[in-house]
């Protein structure tokens, strides 16, 4: 009995990553086939990368979703920093409870109601000044930022309270203005964890179907929107090619960037031991 | 130009605290709250064609007088029609359900990721993160390829001579409660982990030293306190999948009801933008429980759940 469990964890997590990783695994090998049916492997070819590389509007679409996503992910880094800062860093005022209530709330929503209520909100505002008549780029971009700054704040705020403020603290007391604190010291320290938040926003932006559905007019086509719409028709392999695209993109990303901040954490913790040893 | 502003800030109170509180707080007010207002205001609306295709709550009569025209009928059309509490309740099961599938995947999971050794723990959190950066759409329409007909699983268990026909598991309940668990598994996974990562396995070992078998000591003490990383994942993916639209679209059936693809249908299909702010404000009301308690769990433990992202 002592020992049973040992064996049983492995052979439970080998097969829950096993159902993680198959569908996505037989999307990249079946991109790699030559058949048109998809199911059926009819040799190794990469005739559907060139198919999909000619597909003029799924480029068009998949450049407008890029842009979007860069835009929205660094405006959602810059408030949901912000957020995070505060909930994490200011102590007690007015409106707090609201504030950690609208940070958190996004992260559950479901989409359908926060892609309705942005809709609303644009067409019963269009009539005023300084808001954009044509919903298209500029309200997908505030759909989407309203949504992923939400992540961003919870990753800052998790790293911010998860680090002691000693070091603000001292800087303080040694007579550093406080935007001064925040760029010398608090900044650096959340850099990975910003890092991480643009990374998630980006990844989250570029993937958006739902609330992008909604607030894009009817002229405005996203990537997501062009997969939905074929993929309701069928398996396309031309999907299968692209699915390839976008998973090794983010793969790379992901890895990359995960190695980037271990690698940085390990050098700052270094420091971190060696001014300590200095005292 | 900063002495201005100084003398500025001054004179109107603005201290600099307070404009970094004040920039999140309005965005979040404007594009989040306020909506809701609005969804509220239109859900007494009447439809009618044109732009926009609901009427306004208030108008100035000709002769001046404040015409207001609230109007219940969306609400009583929903509690009439028997399909918006059929989709609820449908909604509400299939997200229960998944729920409970989800939690009995991540568990074990979680518990094997926080007792493997240090070396491999954040390779194996990256793992579990990693599908939940890539493209959902991507992972749900991959499971199109696997379910189908003549997809893979039907193929090789064809191949292998199991059964003669395919089985039909695109389309069907089956499939959908797939892709949910499917989709929703990291945000089970990462709650359950952070919890089950802090706790202290010299508890289990006096349990067992003092006869208790480790099954017993497993339901005694391990379970009670991972307790809170329960909720927490379990709200994760219990508010978000009972509006969940893409998941049933795609592979669910056609007579898969699920409130999120009434409410779609509702606005894009029928144009009746006012119904469909009546849906989107009930299902709210159903959820404003949940939502609340996962909140008391998110600030209990600061968004833990996704600390992995950077693990």
């Amino acid at each position: 009995m002592g020992n049973r469990r040992p064996k049983l964890l492995p052979v439970l997590l080998v097969m829950g990553f096993a159902f993680l990783y198959v569908p996505i695994l037989s999307v990249i090998v079946y991109s790699f086939n030559n058949s048109r049916l998809v199911t059926v492997w009819g040799g190794f070819s990469t005739r559907w990368y060139g198919v999909l590389l000619s597909d003029h509007r799924m480029l068009e679409a998949a450049w407008l979703s890029l842009r979007i996503a860069a835009v929205s992910a660094t405006m959602a880094a810059v408030l949901g920093t912000l957020a995070g800062l505060v909930l994490a860093r200011f102590g007690q005022f007015r409106g707090r409870t609201i504030l950690s209530g609208m940070v958190s709330a996004p992260l559950v929503m479901p989409e359908v109601i926060t892609g309705l209520s942005l809709l609303l909100l644009f067409v019963a505002f269009a009539p005023l000044p300084f808001v954009p008549d044509e919903r298209g780029f500029s309200t997908i971009v505030i759909a989407h930022v309203t949504l992923t700054m939400a992540y961003v704040a919870v990753i800052v705020q998790s790293r911010l309270s998860s680090l002691d403020e000693s070091l603000e603290e001292a800087a303080m007391d040694l007579g550093a203005p406080p935007a001064r604190v925040f760029l010398l010291i608090t900044l650096p320290i959340v850099a990975p964890a910003i890092a991480s938040g643009w990374l998630l926003a980006f990844t989250l932006s570029l993937d958006d179907l739902v609330i992008t559905t909604f607030t894009a007019g009817p002229s405005t086509t996203t990537l997501p929107m062009m997969i939905f719409s074929k993929v309701r028709l069928g398996v396309t392999p031309e999907i299968n090619a692209l699915a390839t695209l976008m998973i090794t993109l983010v793969a790379i990303l992901v890895v990359t960037s995960g190695v980037l901040i271990a690698r940085k954490e390990k050098s700052r913790e270094r420091d971190l031991y060696l001014a300590q040893g200095a005292e | 130009m900063a002495q201005t502003l100084s003398l500025l800030s001054r004179r109107f109170g603005i201290t600099g605290r307070r404009l970094v509180i004040a920039v999140p707080w309005v965005w979040l007010l404007l594009f989040f709250l306020v909506p809701f207002l609005i969804v509220l205001k239109i859900s007494f609306a009447h439809t009618r064609l044109g732009v926009p295709p609901y009427t306004p709550l208030w108008d100035w009569t000709p002769e001046h007088a404040l015409h207001l025209s609230l109007s219940a009928a969306n609400y009583l059309f929903l509690a009439r029609e028997s399909l918006y509490l059929e989709a609820f309740l449908s909604s509400i099961r299939v997200a229960f359900i998944s729920t409970l599938f989800c939690l009995l995947v991540a568990y074990p999971m979680a518990y094997g990721i926080a007792r493997s050794s240090p070396r491999w723990r954040n390779t194996l959190l990256l793992l579990v993160v990693l599908p939940f950066w890539t493209s959902f759409l991507v992972r749900v329409y991959a499971w199109i390829g696997l379910l189908r007909n003549n997809g893979l699983i039907n193929n090789v268990l064809m191949g292998l001579g199991v059964i003669h026909e395919p089985l039909v598991m695109m389309q069907t309940d089956f499939a959908m409660y797939i892709g949910i668990v499917y989709s929703y598994l990291p945000f089970m996974i990462l709650p359950l982990y952070s919890n089950l990562e802090k706790h202290d396995h010299t508890l289990l070992e006096a349990a067992v030293n003092l006869g208790a078998t480790p099954f017993k000591a497993f339901l005694q003490i391990t379970l009670p306190l991972s307790l809170p990383g329960i909720i927490a994942g379990s709200m994760l993916v219990f508010i978000p999948a009972v509006g969940e639209f893409v998941i049933p679209r795609l592979l669910g059936g056609n007579n898969t009801l699920m409130i999120g693809r009434v409410l779609w249908d509702e606005f894009f299909n029928n144009r009746n933008w006012p119904e469909a702010s009546a849906v989107a404000m009930t299902l709210l009301l159903v959820l404003v429980l949940p939502i609340m308690i996962f909140q008391r769990y998110q600030a209990r433990d600061a968004g833990g759940g996704l600390r992995g992202n950077h693990g």
